[in-house]
């Protein structure tokens, strides 16, 4: 079984962010970029069902600007095998991307395709389930757990009351959550190995899919600041507070 | 133009959330129908035909829908969608689950957590874990969107709906197993008016007892960081921040939690936060509208006494 994991080059999620000064996007000049946090936590996963006997091959993709390939070789650092860069100065919605994966997919034959949930930039958590809906695939959403038996794949998803277990048939795309693992360091000697793996640099215009425009962005605001409160000196003058002014209690 | 809203419930009653997409529906401006899809869901059905301002509520009720699986879920929401220029749902797990499905098999994009309505093609979404507000212009000819509940004031319960019922019915692709849902006599995180959410500084899930107790004192919710849920201490159904729930309580309690990003951007719209943290240089302070820097097994047993 082939194992995909699409990943992308995001802000690092420790970074603070700052809208532009026209109001446009958010400036990502000069800022650390990294492996988005959930799409990490994929590979890790699919590196693991390598490592336990039940995926043969973990194949890595990005689409993004040439820089992506960086992501791409600290994947392959953490044990993925090979990587194909889709190259585009685009920024494409999630439905263009779900289109890319499946034509990857469809390519390379692909049993399972593991995403991260959302990336931390454009907070989305659409291109799993969109991947899905095009393949005709099922899903699991916001997993946990995943477990594999010959063909069947039983995964544990994080859900807002609780968990639930689905017993899923392949082809079928997983999205991960948070705990579903954590992602290891990748040692030296790997990231050493990570630079002689086969990276393929391919360009949307070499896959048979449309891509259309979907939306325009008008422009990016901050937040309206919460101004700043008071320290309190003790649980007295903090009860007092809430009861008095500021009645919610 | 009419809207159609894909309701949350889980059979037996129907969530808030769905009152609060409604409104954002009325901002919208049109003809809102609410779809129930589901088993054995009569209650929930009742409820959303008494939603204020709703003309239809349209039911498909069978075995296959009563998990709620996406697949079946969005194969229904698409067939209906083709006489809605508007889909919504909230940005439940169950609505991101199926939403981006139903957008894809209607080959367009879908917007995620609409905080606020320009125009009817106009919307404001929160990007960066909060710390940017994106104003996005759909250019698809129906437009898909989640809506984060927390910006919505819920519509009252004092219509009558116009009731279809739907025969539409599809195979089913994926084998539910089993769920294990919390069980609590706590209101729902997502609609509690007060919550109390402690972080990593708890140590351990017994010491979230003295948090249990100050929730229950009053009659509020109880919520955590990551770093308490990824520790085990609570599970991960209470998890606040951007990539858990979004709340916007009219109190909020934060008890040993450092005030990361991800957690802000989970609960900065409540209306008073109030911070207990023993390091007075903790993020937390700086949203805080009443901060106390002490140490949480002091401060929160006195204040257990004093209320
Ligand atoms: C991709 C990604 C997604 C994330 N999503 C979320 C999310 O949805 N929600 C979320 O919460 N986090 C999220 N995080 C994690 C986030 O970055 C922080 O790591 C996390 O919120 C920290 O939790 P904490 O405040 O409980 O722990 P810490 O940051 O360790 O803070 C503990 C605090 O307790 C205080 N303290 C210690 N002892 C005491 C005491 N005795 N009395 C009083 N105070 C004390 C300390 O001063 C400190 O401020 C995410 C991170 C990533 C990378």
């Amino acid at each position: 079984m082939k194992v995909l994991v699409p990943v992308k080059r995001v802000v690092d999620a420790n970074v603070k962010v700052r809208v532009n000064a026209d109001n446009t996007s958010i400036d990502t000049a000069n800022l650390k970029m990294a492996i988005n946090p959930f799409c990490e936590i994929a590979v890790e996963e699919a590196v693991r069902l390598k490592e336990a006997g039940s995926a043969s091959e973990v194949i890595v993709m990005s689409i993004g600007p040439k820089a992506s390939q960086e992501q791409l070789r600290t994947a392959l650092a953490l044990g993925a095998d090979r990587a194909i860069h889709i190259l585009t100065d685009e920024d494409l919605v999630p439905l263009s991307v779900a289109k890319l994966i499946h034509a990857v997919q469809k390519k390379e034959q692909v049993d399972l395709v593991i995403l991260g949930k959302q990336s931390i930039d454009s907070d989305n958590n659409q291109t799993g389930q969109m991947l899905a809906a095009i393949g005709k695939m099922p899903q699991a959403t916001f997993a946990s757990e995943i477990k594999m038996n010959a063909d069947q794949l039983t995964v544990t998803r994080e859900v807002d009351g609780g968990l639930q277990t689905l017993m899923l048939p392949l082809p079928a795309v997983v999205t991960a959550d948070l705990r579903l693992n954590e992602p290891r360091y990748a040692k030296l000697p790997n990231i050493m190995k990570a630079k002689r793996k086969p990276l393929e640099t391919l360009t949307p215009a070499d896959f048979d899919v449309t891509l259309k425009s979907h939306q325009t962005v008008l422009k990016v605001t901050p937040p309206a600041e919460r101004s700043a409160g008071v320290m309190v000196s003790s649980v007295e003058e903090l009860v007092e507070k809430l009861k008095n002014e500021a009645k919610v209690i | 133009m009419a809207i159609l809203v894909l309701a949350e419930h889980d059979n037996a009653s129907l969530k808030l959330d769905t009152a609060k997409v409604v409104a954002c529906g009325q901002a919208i401006g049109g003809d809102i129908d609410v779809l129930v899809i589901g088993h054995n869901c009569n209650d929930a059905v009742s409820s959303a035909q008494q939603l204020n301002g709703v003309r239809k509520v349209l039911v498909a009720d069978a075995a296959v829908y009563a998990n709620g699986l996406a697949e079946n879920t969005a194969d229904v929401v698409t067939d209906v969608a083709a006489d809605y220029e508007h889909v919504l749902a909230a940005a439940s797990s169950h609505g991101k689950d199926v939403l981006p499905r139903v957008a894809a098999l209607l080959d367009v994009n879908q917007l995620s957590e609409v905080i606020a309505v320009v125009s009817s093609d106009t919307f404001v979404r929160p990007i960066y874990a909060g710390s940017a507000l994106a104003t996005v212009q759909s250019l698809d000819d129906k437009k898909v969107m989640t809506v984060r509940s927390s910006a919505f004031d819920a519509v009252a319960s004092d219509g009558s709906a116009e009731l279809v019922t739907l025969t539409q019915e599809v195979a089913p692709q994926v084998e539910f197993i089993s769920q294990s849902l919390t069980v609590s006599e706590r209101p729902e995180l997502g609609n509690a008016s007060v919550i109390v959410s402690g972080g990593r500084a708890m140590g351990n899930s017994e010491n979230f007892g003295i948090l249990e107790q100050l929730a229950d004192k009053l009659g509020g919710a109880l919520g955590a960081s990551r770093a308490a849920v990824d520790a085990g201490f609570v599970p991960n159904d209470l998890q606040v921040g951007q990539t858990g729930k979004i709340v916007a309580p009219d109190l909020y309690i934060a008890v040993g939690i450092s005030g990361a990003i991800q957690h802000l951007a989970g609960m900065k719209d409540s209306k008073v936060i109030v911070a207990i943290n023993k390091d007075p240089e903790a993020p937390i302070f700086q949203v805080a509208d009443y901060g106390l820097e002490a140490d949480l097994f002091e401060a929160v047993p006195q204040l257990l006494e004093l209320l």
